[in-house]
């Protein structure tokens, strides 16, 4: 009885090791093969922009669910005698054109910013991943239909589709309308780079035999192409999430976005560039808080498309 | 190669329309009275003002006929007149505003090409060099940072602080002052393309085809500018294209930062006026130009790239 030994260790090229001694009876199942999950966290384990992208991104969020904890002072109460005043013990950014605390200001922001970039995120995932799936999946005019649908949000740009519906709902207040405009026009992205992976991931040929094996089409769908295509959309969603911050805070500075009894730090950058030749601080405190929340979210999409993917490796 | 133009023709018409009705049907089918959210907050209360843009926008008629009526005043270029601004037409506000518009984001659109692919080309061929981590971080700040606050940095720098370039744009559509705003303009996509850009070329330089040639005994330069390049810019043309959606979004910031009277200049100032009508008109008019060019760059590819033209390509 011949033995033949598959492994998987070598983790640094993925080179299935094969001991080959004539005609095959068994395989030795003892040494466990990697899927690509495990295969890409070995690889993102060792990668320190993944740990400095998490830690930031933990960091916000903490920041978010209890912005408590990092400073006592309320962003919505100003005294104008402190305006533009420096940093003093207790605040450590001074005070901004209202007299409201810097830092204040920076931690009660990242609330609506982030939530509006995680909501937004799950919404367009979850919807463009469905839509683009069903259409490369069922293919025929199903596909037809969906896809023509895609196209049709795809032509209005960002900004300005959600410039023409916020200029209607001037008057509802709140996060929920800004989330909704960015979700109705960004899961369009989502929805086509699933299509074209399901439809390259039906190709393939372990799918044909999972076919053969007599596996259902929803047990294809669900089991094989969908998880098969997970990987880029996890890379866009995180990527989308940067970009939905930073189009949140593009729409307030239109006096589209969050009013102004919101903190946020789009409302804080725009609120600064009238001081912006004497009080530069009031306007870079801010964007390099967004900047780097934002970064944090594109570094870790990077560490993960590389990790999926074997040529992004070098 | 007539049967994919055919095809693509028969796409973009769907997409117009469908595109146009969504824009309408998202403003004048909201939840409420759109004839109260066109006269705005000042005149709730004004029955006659209320009656007259009940009739002016036809909305006393069923909501289909009130988009094809809409679309017929879009192809006779007949908007109507803007709420505000004078009750001017709304189609001369656009054709004054317009030349700057097409001025900058032309500008911006070379320094998309030019920029973004020749640093992409070079960081690419050096893959893991200093220049490359410094453009790849230079690239991560610009995506990074909303275009209001680059250019906002940029004009109190160059323009104010160290007057090196004209701090706003105001008439003066010439190239030293549309510069720095076009730069801005384009900043996020050069970002993009340069990414893209070194991406393709470092995978294309691994390639077996590149291997071929250098055992043919082909020279490296040839390798590098004729197999290679041609190869990457397939996608960066794609991208090109896709974004000149961008570019037009983009104006609406970049115009208002510099004080460019163009086509998003007017957008940015018919929002907080509440002028309905405007705004709908100004976003179909740049969501036409879109899909109009959009198509054009596809016909343009399948020129360029044989495996559109028979079919095997996705679209």
């Amino acid at each position: 009885m011949v033995k033949v030994k598959i492994s998987m260790n070598n983790s640094e090229h993925f080179v299935s090791d094969v001991e080959f001694k004539g005609n095959v009876d068994t395989i030795d199942k003892s040494v466990k093969s990697l899927s690509t999950w495990q295969m890409a966290w070995r690889h993102l384990r060792r990668n320190p922009v993944f740990w400095i992208s998490s830690v930031i991104i933990l960091f916000v969020l903490v920041v978010v669910i209890d912005p408590g904890l990092f400073t006592s002072a309320d962003p919505k109460y100003g005294v104008l005698a402190n305006q533009f005043k420096g940093s003093e013990p207790g605040h450590p950014f001074g005070f901004d054109s209202q007299g409201y605390d810097i830092l204040a200001r920076l931690v009660y922001g990242a609330q609506p910013s982030v939530t509006i970039g995680i909501c937004v995120t799950i919404i367009s995932t979850l919807l463009g991943g469905i839509v683009g799936s069903i259409a490369g999946f069922f293919g025929g005019w199903l596909d037809t239909i969906l896809s023509r649908i895609t196209d049709i949000f795809y032509a209005i740009p960002l900004i300005l589709g959600a410039v023409v519906i916020l200029s209607v709902m001037k008057d509802v207040e709140g996060i929920w309308k800004v989330v909704f405009v960015l979700s109705l026009f960004s899961w369009v992205s989502t929805a086509r780079m699933m299509r074209g992976k399901v439809l390259e991931t039906k190709g393939q040929e372990f799918i044909e035999s999972a076919h053969a094996l007599g596996a259902s089409r929803f047990q294809i769908l669900f089991k094989h192409i969908i998880p098969n295509s997970l990987g880029p959309v996890i890379v866009v969603a995180t990527v989308g999430l940067g970009s939905a911050i930073v189009a949140e805070s593009t729409l307030t500075f239109l006096g589209l976005g969050l009013g102004g009894n919101i903190p946020s730090w789009g409302h804080d950058i725009n609120a600064a560039q009238n001081y912006l030749a004497t009080q530069p601080q009031l306007l870079l405190y801010p964007a390099i808080t967004l900047a780097i929340t934002v970064l944090a979210f594109i570094l870790l999409g990077d560490a993960v498309n590389e990790a999926l993917d074997p040529k992004a490796r070098k | 190669m007539k049967s994919y133009i055919g095809k693509r023709l028969l796409q973009a018409v769907i997409v117009l329309l469908g595109a146009t009705l969504l824009i309408y049907a998202l403003v004048f089918a909201m939840p409420g009275d759109p004839a109260l959210a066109i006269v705005g907050e000042k005149n709730q209360h004004n029955q006659a003002l209320i009656n007259q843009v009940r009739a002016q926008y036809n909305l006393d008629k069923p909501f289909i006929l009130q988009y094809l009526l809409f679309m017929k005043g879009v192809f006779t270029l007949n908007f109507g007149n803007a709420m505000q601004f004078g009750h001017q037409p709304v189609i001369n506000l656009i054709g004054q505003a317009f030349p700057a518009t097409i001025c900058l984001a032309l500008l911006a659109f070379a320094f998309e090409l030019v920029i973004g692919i020749v640093v992409g080309v070079v960081a690419g061929i050096k893959r893991g060099g200093i220049f490359d981590q410094t453009v790849l971080i230079l690239t991560l700040v610009l995506i990074a940072v909303p275009t209001f606050v680059t250019g906002f940095i940029a004009r109190l720098f160059f323009g104010v602080d160290w007057k090196l370039l004209p701090p706003t744009v105001d008439n003066n559509l010439d190239f030293i002052h549309l510069l720095m705003p076009a730069l801005i303009l384009a900043s996020v996509s050069i970002a993009n393309i340069v990414r893209l850009t070194r991406n393709e070329v470092s995978t294309n330089l691994s390639a077996d085809y590149v291997q071929t040639a250098k055992a043919k005994g082909l020279s490296k330069i040839r390798i590098t500018f004729v197999h290679v390049l041609r190869n990457s810019l397939i996608p960066v043309v794609t991208y090109l294209g896709a974004d000149l959606g961008a570019l037009m979004g983009g104006a609406v910031v970049t115009e208002t930062v510099f004080n460019v009277h163009g086509i998003g200049n007017l957008l940015y100032k018919a929002i907080p006026q509440g002028d309905g009508p405007l705004i709908v008109s100004i976003v179909t008019i740049l969501v036409l130009i879109f899909v109009i060019s959009n198509l054009l760059v596809d016909i343009l590819y399948a020129f360029l790239d044989p495996r559109i033209r028979y079919g095997k390509g996705e679209n």
